[in-house]
Protein backbone atom coordinates (compact mmCIF):
# COMPACT_ATOMS: atom_id res chain seq x y z
CA UNK A 1 0.00 0.00 0.00
CA UNK A 2 2.59 2.34 1.02
CA UNK A 3 4.46 1.74 -2.52
CA UNK A 4 1.48 2.43 -4.39
CA UNK A 5 0.62 5.65 -2.68
CA UNK A 6 4.36 7.02 -3.10
CA UNK A 7 5.05 5.03 -6.95
CA UNK A 8 4.89 7.56 -9.51
CA UNK A 9 3.74 6.08 -13.17
CA UNK A 10 6.36 6.68 -15.71
CA UNK A 11 4.67 9.00 -18.80
CA UNK A 12 5.97 8.51 -21.89
CA UNK A 13 3.41 10.32 -23.76
CA UNK A 14 5.69 12.94 -23.15
CA UNK A 15 8.52 13.33 -25.19
CA UNK A 16 10.73 14.65 -22.41
CA UNK A 17 10.05 13.00 -18.86
CA UNK A 18 11.78 14.24 -16.31
CA UNK A 19 12.05 11.69 -14.53
CA UNK A 20 12.31 11.76 -10.79
CA UNK A 21 13.82 9.54 -8.34
CA UNK A 22 10.65 6.84 -7.41
CA UNK A 23 10.77 6.94 -4.19
CA UNK A 24 8.87 4.51 -2.03
CA UNK A 25 8.60 4.20 1.19
CA UNK A 26 9.62 1.45 3.76
CA UNK A 27 7.61 0.45 6.88
CA UNK A 28 10.10 -0.37 9.56
CA UNK A 29 9.84 -2.11 12.79
CA UNK A 30 8.45 0.59 14.84
CA UNK A 31 5.31 0.36 12.39
CA UNK A 32 6.03 3.96 10.89
CA UNK A 33 7.76 5.04 7.58
CA UNK A 34 10.93 6.45 8.88
CA UNK A 35 12.88 6.12 5.61
CA UNK A 36 12.85 6.52 1.58
CA UNK A 37 14.50 4.10 -0.64
CA UNK A 38 15.78 5.69 -3.41
CA UNK A 39 15.14 3.73 -6.52
CA UNK A 40 17.23 3.57 -10.24
CA UNK A 41 14.83 5.49 -12.38
CA UNK A 42 14.68 3.96 -16.06
CA UNK A 43 16.49 4.81 -19.02
CA UNK A 44 13.76 6.99 -20.86
CA UNK A 45 14.53 5.78 -24.36
CA UNK A 46 16.43 2.21 -25.53
CA UNK A 47 20.14 1.87 -24.67
CA UNK A 48 21.36 2.17 -28.35
CA UNK A 49 19.25 4.92 -28.83
CA UNK A 50 21.62 7.47 -28.62
CA UNK A 51 23.79 5.97 -31.10
CA UNK A 52 26.07 6.41 -32.87
CA UNK A 53 27.13 9.31 -30.22
CA UNK A 54 26.88 7.09 -27.04
CA UNK A 55 27.27 3.29 -27.89
CA UNK A 56 24.27 0.99 -25.95
CA UNK A 57 27.46 -0.64 -24.36
CA UNK A 58 28.06 2.39 -22.42
CA UNK A 59 24.82 3.46 -21.70
CA UNK A 60 23.84 0.13 -20.27
CA UNK A 61 27.11 0.16 -17.73
CA UNK A 62 26.54 3.51 -16.79
CA UNK A 63 22.78 2.98 -16.08
CA UNK A 64 22.68 -0.08 -14.65
CA UNK A 65 25.81 -0.43 -12.55
CA UNK A 66 27.23 3.01 -12.18
CA UNK A 67 24.41 4.76 -11.68
CA UNK A 68 22.57 1.72 -9.91
CA UNK A 69 25.57 1.90 -7.63
CA UNK A 70 25.16 4.93 -6.45
CA UNK A 71 21.37 4.46 -5.82
CA UNK A 72 22.36 1.39 -3.35
CA UNK A 73 24.79 3.28 -1.84
CA UNK A 74 22.86 6.08 -1.24
CA UNK A 75 20.17 4.01 0.29
CA UNK A 76 23.19 1.90 2.58
CA UNK A 77 24.04 5.21 3.44
CA UNK A 78 20.97 6.80 4.45
CA UNK A 79 20.25 3.74 6.53
CA UNK A 80 23.10 4.15 8.68
CA UNK A 81 22.83 7.69 9.08
CA UNK A 82 18.90 7.32 10.39
CA UNK A 83 20.39 4.90 12.69
CA UNK A 84 23.45 7.19 13.76
CA UNK A 85 21.11 10.00 14.02
CA UNK A 86 18.48 7.98 16.33
CA UNK A 87 21.30 6.79 18.56
CA UNK A 88 22.48 10.66 18.45
CA UNK A 89 25.96 9.41 17.43
CA UNK A 90 27.21 12.72 15.96
CA UNK A 91 31.11 11.50 15.07
CA UNK A 92 29.07 8.92 12.89
CA UNK A 93 26.86 10.84 11.52
CA UNK A 94 29.73 13.25 10.21
CA UNK A 95 31.64 10.48 9.06
CA UNK A 96 28.70 9.47 6.94
CA UNK A 97 28.40 12.55 5.25
CA UNK A 98 31.43 11.94 2.45
CA UNK A 99 28.87 8.61 1.30
CA UNK A 100 25.87 10.98 1.29
CA UNK A 101 27.62 13.17 -1.06
CA UNK A 102 29.26 11.03 -3.20
CA UNK A 103 26.08 8.38 -3.67
CA UNK A 104 23.35 11.10 -3.39
CA UNK A 105 25.11 13.34 -6.13
CA UNK A 106 25.28 10.79 -8.36
CA UNK A 107 21.98 9.61 -7.90
CA UNK A 108 20.51 13.00 -8.78
CA UNK A 109 23.21 14.04 -11.60
CA UNK A 110 22.47 11.06 -13.33
CA UNK A 111 18.80 11.06 -12.91
CA UNK A 112 19.38 14.56 -14.66
CA UNK A 113 21.20 13.13 -17.01
CA UNK A 114 19.42 10.80 -18.21
CA UNK A 115 16.47 13.28 -18.95
CA UNK A 116 18.88 15.59 -20.23
CA UNK A 117 19.53 13.28 -23.86
CA UNK A 118 16.93 12.09 -26.42
CA UNK A 119 17.99 10.30 -29.60
CA UNK A 120 17.42 12.26 -32.24
CA UNK A 121 14.42 10.72 -33.56
CA UNK A 122 12.63 12.55 -30.19
CA UNK A 123 14.20 15.77 -30.84
CA UNK A 124 17.81 15.03 -29.15
CA UNK A 125 20.21 17.81 -30.79
CA UNK A 126 17.67 19.56 -31.96
CA UNK A 127 17.57 23.34 -30.31
CA UNK A 128 14.78 24.50 -32.69
CA UNK A 129 12.58 22.67 -29.32
CA UNK A 130 14.61 25.35 -26.73
CA UNK A 131 13.86 28.83 -28.49
CA UNK A 132 14.25 30.48 -25.05
CA UNK A 133 17.52 28.59 -23.62
CA UNK A 134 18.78 29.83 -27.28
CA UNK A 135 17.80 33.18 -27.25
CA UNK A 136 19.77 33.62 -23.84
CA UNK A 137 22.48 31.51 -25.24
CA UNK A 138 23.21 33.49 -27.99
CA UNK A 139 22.68 37.15 -25.59
CA UNK A 140 25.55 35.77 -23.41
CA UNK A 141 27.65 34.00 -25.51
CA UNK A 142 26.88 35.79 -28.98
CA UNK A 143 26.77 32.62 -30.67
CA UNK A 144 25.32 29.17 -29.78
CA UNK A 145 28.58 27.70 -31.66
CA UNK A 146 30.70 29.90 -29.25
CA UNK A 147 29.03 28.63 -26.40
CA UNK A 148 29.29 24.87 -27.56
CA UNK A 149 33.23 25.52 -27.87
CA UNK A 150 33.63 27.58 -24.60
CA UNK A 151 31.12 24.35 -22.81
CA UNK A 152 33.97 22.17 -24.14
CA UNK A 153 36.46 23.49 -23.74
CA UNK A 154 35.91 24.07 -20.12
CA UNK A 155 34.50 20.84 -19.70
CA UNK A 156 37.23 18.66 -21.51
CA UNK A 157 39.50 20.94 -19.01
CA UNK A 158 37.75 19.07 -15.87
CA UNK A 159 41.06 17.13 -14.20
CA UNK A 160 39.53 13.66 -13.19
CA UNK A 161 35.99 13.18 -12.88
CA UNK A 162 33.34 15.48 -12.76
CA UNK A 163 30.95 16.96 -14.51
CA UNK A 164 30.12 20.34 -16.97
CA UNK A 165 27.16 22.32 -15.99
CA UNK A 166 24.58 24.39 -17.64
CA UNK A 167 23.01 26.53 -15.16
CA UNK A 168 20.91 29.13 -14.29
CA UNK A 169 21.75 31.90 -11.92
CA UNK A 170 18.47 33.24 -10.34
CA UNK A 171 20.05 36.06 -8.36
CA UNK A 172 21.55 37.64 -11.91
CA UNK A 173 19.37 36.26 -14.40
CA UNK A 174 21.59 34.46 -16.23
CA UNK A 175 23.31 31.26 -17.81
CA UNK A 176 26.26 30.23 -16.61
CA UNK A 177 29.14 27.44 -17.47
CA UNK A 178 30.06 25.73 -14.47
CA UNK A 179 32.24 22.17 -13.34
CA UNK A 180 32.06 19.95 -10.55
CA UNK A 181 34.50 17.52 -9.69
CA UNK A 182 33.66 14.70 -8.83
CA UNK A 183 29.52 13.82 -8.10
CA UNK A 184 29.58 17.16 -6.68
CA UNK A 185 26.07 18.53 -7.43
CA UNK A 186 25.70 21.32 -9.31
CA UNK A 187 23.65 22.59 -6.27
CA UNK A 188 26.94 23.07 -4.08
CA UNK A 189 27.51 26.43 -6.51
CA UNK A 190 23.99 28.00 -5.86
CA UNK A 191 23.35 27.18 -9.60
CA UNK A 192 19.88 25.52 -11.14
CA UNK A 193 20.80 22.86 -13.11
CA UNK A 194 20.02 22.93 -16.65
CA UNK A 195 22.24 20.70 -18.81
CA UNK A 196 24.94 18.32 -17.25
CA UNK A 197 27.48 16.31 -19.26
CA UNK A 198 29.44 13.36 -17.21
CA UNK A 199 33.41 13.51 -18.29
CA UNK A 200 33.99 10.51 -15.57
CA UNK A 201 35.83 8.20 -18.04
CA UNK A 202 33.45 5.94 -17.38
CA UNK A 203 31.04 7.93 -19.46
CA UNK A 204 33.42 7.68 -22.45
CA UNK A 205 36.08 5.82 -22.29
CA UNK A 206 34.83 2.33 -23.80
CA UNK A 207 33.98 4.47 -27.06
CA UNK A 208 36.17 7.63 -27.23
CA UNK A 209 39.22 6.22 -25.21
CA UNK A 210 41.38 9.42 -23.67
CA UNK A 211 40.16 11.57 -26.41
CA UNK A 212 37.61 13.33 -23.97
CA UNK A 213 37.49 16.44 -26.86
CA UNK A 214 35.60 13.83 -29.19
CA UNK A 215 33.02 12.78 -27.09
CA UNK A 216 31.98 16.49 -26.14
CA UNK A 217 31.80 16.90 -29.71
CA UNK A 218 29.67 14.08 -30.55
CA UNK A 219 27.51 14.85 -27.62
CA UNK A 220 25.65 17.93 -28.65
CA UNK A 221 23.86 15.86 -31.32
CA UNK A 222 21.64 13.99 -28.78
CA UNK A 223 21.16 16.62 -25.96
CA UNK A 224 17.46 17.19 -25.35
CA UNK A 225 17.01 20.62 -25.58
CA UNK A 226 13.36 20.45 -25.00
CA UNK A 227 14.02 19.06 -21.35
CA UNK A 228 17.02 22.18 -21.10
CA UNK A 229 13.79 24.34 -21.97
CA UNK A 230 11.62 22.86 -19.41
CA UNK A 231 13.83 23.14 -16.74
CA UNK A 232 15.13 26.44 -17.85
CA UNK A 233 10.88 27.82 -17.52
CA UNK A 234 10.88 25.95 -14.08
CA UNK A 235 14.48 28.04 -13.03
CA UNK A 236 13.11 31.41 -14.02
CA UNK B 1 73.63 8.74 -28.31
CA UNK B 2 71.66 8.49 -25.07
CA UNK B 3 73.04 6.61 -22.29
CA UNK B 4 70.85 3.30 -22.31
CA UNK B 5 68.50 3.61 -19.07
CA UNK B 6 65.13 2.85 -19.89
CA UNK B 7 64.43 6.49 -19.40
CA UNK B 8 66.65 7.63 -22.38
CA UNK B 9 64.62 7.30 -25.03
CA UNK B 10 66.15 7.75 -28.10
CA UNK B 11 66.21 11.06 -29.34
CA UNK B 12 64.95 12.88 -32.86
CA UNK B 13 68.78 14.18 -34.09
CA UNK B 14 66.67 17.02 -35.40
CA UNK B 15 69.19 19.87 -35.99
CA UNK B 16 70.64 21.59 -32.80
CA UNK B 17 68.35 24.31 -32.36
CA UNK B 18 70.15 27.77 -31.96
CA UNK B 19 68.36 28.21 -28.92
CA UNK B 20 69.57 25.23 -27.67
CA UNK B 21 73.29 26.27 -28.85
CA UNK B 22 72.77 29.97 -27.28
CA UNK B 23 70.90 28.72 -23.66
CA UNK B 24 74.49 26.60 -23.68
CA UNK B 25 76.66 29.16 -24.35
CA UNK B 26 74.81 31.53 -22.03
CA UNK B 27 74.16 28.77 -19.39
CA UNK B 28 77.69 27.92 -19.46
CA UNK B 29 79.09 31.25 -18.31
CA UNK B 30 76.73 32.22 -16.18
CA UNK B 31 74.99 29.48 -14.86
CA UNK B 32 76.44 26.36 -12.96
CA UNK B 33 75.61 23.71 -16.49
CA UNK B 34 75.51 20.40 -15.41
CA UNK B 35 78.13 18.69 -17.34
CA UNK B 36 76.46 15.35 -17.34
CA UNK B 37 73.45 16.91 -19.85
CA UNK B 38 76.24 17.95 -22.31
CA UNK B 39 77.69 14.69 -22.39
CA UNK B 40 74.69 13.74 -23.29
CA UNK B 41 73.19 11.70 -20.79
CA UNK B 42 69.63 11.38 -20.27
CA UNK B 43 67.74 13.92 -17.54
CA UNK B 44 66.90 11.48 -14.71
CA UNK B 45 70.59 10.31 -14.60
CA UNK B 46 71.97 13.66 -14.67
CA UNK B 47 69.79 14.42 -11.57
CA UNK B 48 70.65 11.36 -9.74
CA UNK B 49 74.22 11.59 -10.10
CA UNK B 50 74.15 15.24 -9.94
CA UNK B 51 76.35 16.95 -6.85
CA UNK B 52 77.40 20.38 -7.21
CA UNK B 53 78.21 21.28 -10.35
CA UNK B 54 81.65 23.28 -10.78
CA UNK B 55 81.36 26.81 -11.92
CA UNK B 56 82.02 27.08 -15.60
CA UNK B 57 84.65 29.54 -17.11
CA UNK B 58 85.49 29.74 -20.72
CA UNK B 59 86.73 26.50 -21.27
CA UNK B 60 83.56 25.57 -20.09
CA UNK B 61 81.58 27.41 -22.34
CA UNK B 62 84.04 25.60 -24.77
CA UNK B 63 82.65 22.11 -23.78
CA UNK B 64 79.03 23.89 -23.21
CA UNK B 65 78.68 24.60 -26.95
CA UNK B 66 80.85 21.32 -28.16
CA UNK B 67 78.46 19.34 -26.26
CA UNK B 68 75.78 21.15 -27.61
CA UNK B 69 77.00 20.32 -31.70
CA UNK B 70 77.85 16.90 -30.33
CA UNK B 71 74.86 15.43 -28.63
CA UNK B 72 71.87 17.74 -27.55
CA UNK B 73 68.84 16.19 -26.34
CA UNK B 74 65.88 18.68 -26.59
CA UNK B 75 66.63 21.18 -23.92
CA UNK B 76 65.06 20.69 -20.33
CA UNK B 77 62.72 18.21 -21.65
CA UNK B 78 61.15 14.98 -20.19
CA UNK B 79 60.64 12.17 -22.32
CA UNK B 80 58.05 8.95 -21.52
CA UNK B 81 60.09 6.25 -20.44
CA UNK B 82 59.41 2.88 -22.66
CA UNK B 83 57.62 0.16 -20.46
CA UNK B 84 60.17 -2.46 -18.91
CA UNK B 85 57.91 -5.18 -20.81
CA UNK B 86 55.91 -5.88 -23.60
CA UNK B 87 52.15 -4.45 -23.23
CA UNK B 88 50.26 -8.12 -23.35
CA UNK B 89 53.17 -8.80 -20.03
CA UNK B 90 50.50 -8.16 -17.34
CA UNK B 91 48.27 -10.10 -18.81
CA UNK B 92 45.36 -11.65 -17.61
CA UNK B 93 45.33 -8.96 -14.90
CA UNK B 94 46.26 -6.09 -16.56
CA UNK B 95 45.01 -6.27 -20.52
CA UNK B 96 47.76 -5.43 -23.51
CA UNK B 97 45.18 -2.77 -24.71
CA UNK B 98 44.86 -0.88 -21.76
CA UNK B 99 48.63 -0.75 -21.37
CA UNK B 100 48.81 0.26 -24.73
CA UNK B 101 46.51 3.45 -23.92
CA UNK B 102 47.91 3.60 -20.91
CA UNK B 103 51.26 4.16 -21.50
CA UNK B 104 50.96 5.52 -25.37
CA UNK B 105 48.08 7.69 -24.98
CA UNK B 106 47.59 8.65 -21.21
CA UNK B 107 51.20 8.95 -19.57
CA UNK B 108 52.50 10.57 -22.87
CA UNK B 109 50.19 13.01 -23.03
CA UNK B 110 51.21 13.88 -19.16
CA UNK B 111 54.57 14.06 -20.49
CA UNK B 112 53.83 16.38 -23.29
CA UNK B 113 51.73 18.81 -21.07
CA UNK B 114 54.17 19.07 -18.24
CA UNK B 115 57.08 20.15 -20.66
CA UNK B 116 54.66 22.61 -22.01
CA UNK B 117 53.83 23.77 -19.06
CA UNK B 118 57.52 23.96 -17.81
CA UNK B 119 58.67 25.63 -21.13
CA UNK B 120 61.57 28.17 -19.97
CA UNK B 121 61.52 27.51 -16.61
CA UNK B 122 64.21 26.32 -14.66
CA UNK B 123 64.99 22.41 -15.12
CA UNK B 124 64.37 20.17 -12.28
CA UNK B 125 64.62 16.03 -12.08
CA UNK B 126 60.76 14.53 -12.07
CA UNK B 127 61.40 13.60 -8.74
CA UNK B 128 62.74 17.26 -7.60
CA UNK B 129 59.98 18.47 -9.26
CA UNK B 130 57.09 17.00 -7.01
CA UNK B 131 57.44 18.99 -3.91
CA UNK B 132 56.33 22.07 -5.18
CA UNK B 133 53.77 20.90 -7.74
CA UNK B 134 50.88 22.18 -5.93
CA UNK B 135 52.02 25.39 -5.82
CA UNK B 136 53.31 25.55 -8.89
CA UNK B 137 50.24 25.59 -10.67
CA UNK B 138 47.56 22.96 -12.03
CA UNK B 139 49.79 22.26 -15.21
CA UNK B 140 52.76 21.02 -12.74
CA UNK B 141 50.59 19.38 -10.50
CA UNK B 142 48.44 17.14 -12.99
CA UNK B 143 50.93 16.91 -15.37
CA UNK B 144 53.94 16.71 -13.59
CA UNK B 145 52.53 14.60 -10.69
CA UNK B 146 50.85 12.55 -14.01
CA UNK B 147 54.42 11.76 -15.24
CA UNK B 148 56.02 10.86 -12.05
CA UNK B 149 52.92 8.61 -10.73
CA UNK B 150 52.78 6.59 -14.51
CA UNK B 151 56.56 6.41 -14.83
CA UNK B 152 56.84 4.85 -11.08
CA UNK B 153 53.83 2.37 -11.96
CA UNK B 154 55.63 1.09 -14.75
CA UNK B 155 58.52 0.44 -12.60
CA UNK B 156 56.80 -1.64 -9.88
CA UNK B 157 55.17 -3.76 -11.93
CA UNK B 158 55.91 -6.68 -14.13
CA UNK B 159 54.64 -10.02 -15.19
CA UNK B 160 53.11 -12.40 -12.51
CA UNK B 161 55.85 -14.21 -10.50
CA UNK B 162 54.05 -15.39 -7.79
CA UNK B 163 56.48 -13.76 -5.63
CA UNK B 164 55.56 -11.62 -2.45
CA UNK B 165 57.18 -9.20 -0.42
CA UNK B 166 61.02 -10.41 0.98
CA UNK B 167 63.52 -9.53 3.32
CA UNK B 168 63.49 -5.89 5.49
CA UNK B 169 60.45 -4.74 3.39
CA UNK B 170 57.86 -8.01 4.36
CA UNK B 171 59.72 -7.23 8.22
CA UNK B 172 58.04 -3.69 7.62
CA UNK B 173 55.04 -4.63 6.54
CA UNK B 174 54.03 -7.23 9.21
CA UNK B 175 55.01 -4.76 11.48
CA UNK B 176 52.64 -1.91 10.20
CA UNK B 177 49.66 -4.37 9.31
CA UNK B 178 50.27 -7.85 10.86
CA UNK B 179 50.59 -9.40 7.96
CA UNK B 180 50.81 -9.65 4.38
CA UNK B 181 47.39 -10.39 3.89
CA UNK B 182 46.20 -7.53 5.61
CA UNK B 183 48.31 -5.63 4.35
CA UNK B 184 46.75 -6.17 1.03
CA UNK B 185 43.32 -6.06 2.75
CA UNK B 186 43.79 -2.68 4.19
CA UNK B 187 45.19 -1.00 0.70
CA UNK B 188 42.46 -2.69 -1.30
CA UNK B 189 39.55 -1.20 0.80
CA UNK B 190 41.31 2.07 0.71
CA UNK B 191 42.13 2.10 -3.02
CA UNK B 192 38.23 1.16 -3.37
CA UNK B 193 37.40 4.02 -1.33
CA UNK B 194 38.83 6.46 -2.90
CA UNK B 195 36.23 8.43 -4.44
CA UNK B 196 36.71 9.68 -8.24
CA UNK B 197 40.11 10.06 -10.10
CA UNK B 198 43.35 9.09 -7.49
CA UNK B 199 46.00 6.64 -6.59
CA UNK B 200 46.46 4.44 -3.55
CA UNK B 201 50.38 4.35 -2.17
CA UNK B 202 51.97 2.64 0.00
CA UNK B 203 54.64 4.39 1.49
CA UNK B 204 57.86 5.07 4.07
CA UNK B 205 57.14 7.60 6.65
CA UNK B 206 59.73 9.74 8.44
CA UNK B 207 59.89 7.67 11.65
CA UNK B 208 60.46 4.78 9.06
CA UNK B 209 57.13 2.41 9.41
CA UNK B 210 54.95 1.57 6.39
CA UNK B 211 51.49 3.05 5.80
CA UNK B 212 48.95 3.37 3.03
CA UNK B 213 47.49 6.09 1.94
CA UNK B 214 45.17 7.67 -0.91
CA UNK B 215 45.45 10.35 -3.33
CA UNK B 216 43.08 12.67 -5.40
CA UNK B 217 43.43 12.77 -9.38
CA UNK B 218 47.89 12.98 -9.90
CA UNK B 219 48.94 14.38 -6.47
CA UNK B 220 51.03 12.31 -4.92
CA UNK B 221 52.69 12.30 -1.30
CA UNK B 222 55.87 13.64 -2.37
CA UNK B 223 54.14 16.56 -3.09
CA UNK B 224 54.00 19.28 -0.08
CA UNK B 225 50.09 19.17 0.65
CA UNK B 226 49.69 16.42 -1.60
CA UNK B 227 48.79 13.61 0.64
CA UNK B 228 47.57 13.54 4.59
CA UNK B 229 50.38 10.78 5.36
CA UNK B 230 53.84 12.45 5.20
CA UNK B 231 55.58 9.68 3.46
CA UNK B 232 57.53 8.57 0.59
CA UNK B 233 55.40 6.82 -1.58
CA UNK B 234 57.63 3.07 -3.20
CA UNK B 235 54.45 1.34 -4.42
CA UNK B 236 51.50 2.80 -6.34
CA UNK B 237 47.87 1.68 -7.57
CA UNK B 238 46.20 4.25 -10.28
CA UNK B 239 42.51 3.67 -9.76
CA UNK B 240 41.52 6.38 -12.39
CA UNK B 241 38.99 4.35 -14.06
CA UNK B 242 41.20 4.42 -17.35
CA UNK B 243 43.47 2.25 -15.35
CA UNK B 244 40.86 -0.47 -15.70
CA UNK B 245 37.91 0.66 -17.67
CA UNK B 246 38.63 -1.57 -21.07
CA UNK B 247 38.51 -4.82 -18.90
CA UNK B 248 36.84 -4.37 -15.25
CA UNK B 249 34.42 -1.55 -16.15
CA UNK B 250 33.15 -0.40 -12.74
CA UNK B 251 34.31 -3.58 -11.27
CA UNK B 252 37.04 -1.67 -9.50
CA UNK B 253 37.58 -4.21 -6.42
CA UNK B 254 38.44 -7.27 -9.05
CA UNK B 255 41.32 -4.54 -10.70
CA UNK B 256 42.95 -4.24 -7.87
CA UNK B 257 42.63 -8.06 -6.36
CA UNK B 258 44.21 -9.13 -10.02
CA UNK B 259 47.07 -6.19 -9.68
CA UNK B 260 48.47 -7.29 -6.72
CA UNK B 261 49.67 -10.20 -9.22
CA UNK B 262 51.61 -8.15 -11.27
CA UNK B 263 53.37 -6.02 -8.33
CA UNK B 264 56.92 -6.96 -8.66
CA UNK B 265 58.35 -7.65 -4.98
CA UNK B 266 61.72 -7.40 -5.50
CA UNK B 267 61.81 -4.45 -7.45
CA UNK B 268 59.28 -2.33 -4.84
CA UNK B 269 62.02 -3.99 -2.01
CA UNK B 270 64.82 -2.42 -3.60
CA UNK B 271 62.61 1.08 -3.88
CA UNK B 272 62.58 0.23 0.03
CA UNK B 273 66.03 -0.26 0.91
CA UNK B 274 67.96 2.01 -1.82
CA UNK B 275 65.16 4.85 -1.20
CA UNK B 276 62.25 5.08 1.15
CA UNK B 277 64.27 3.81 3.98
CA UNK B 278 66.70 6.43 3.77
CA UNK B 279 64.00 9.11 3.61
CA UNK B 280 64.71 9.81 -0.22
CA UNK B 281 61.97 9.65 -3.42
CA UNK B 282 62.43 6.95 -5.81
CA UNK B 283 64.17 9.41 -8.80
CA UNK B 284 62.77 8.49 -12.12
Amino acid sequence: AFASAFARPLDRSLPSTVMLARVRAVPTLRGVCTRAKHTLPDLPFEANALEPAISAEIMTIHHSKHHNTYVTNLNAALEKYADAEAKGDMAAMIALQGAIKFNGGGHVNHSIFWTNLAPTTCGGGDMSTAPSVQKAIEKQWGSVDTFKTTFNATTAAVQGSGWGWLGYCKASDSLKIATCANQDPLSTTGLVPLLGVDVWEHAYYLQYKNVRPDYLKAIWGVVNWRNVEERFAKAK
Amino acid sequence: ELAGSSYAREVDMAPVRVLTLGLFVFGASGLQMPKNLAAGVSRADASVSRGVAPRVGRRGMLAGVMGALIASPAFAEYTLPDLPYPYEALEPHIDAATMRFHHDKHHATYVANVNKALAGKPEKSLLELQKDAISAGPGVRNSGGGHYNHALFWEEMGPASGKGPSGELAKKIDEAFGSFDKFKEEFSAKAAGRFGSGWCWLGVKPDGSLAIDTTPNQDNPLMDGGCETKMVPILGLDVWEHAYYLKYQNRRPEYISAWFNVVDWDKVGKFYSDYGAKGKGVPF
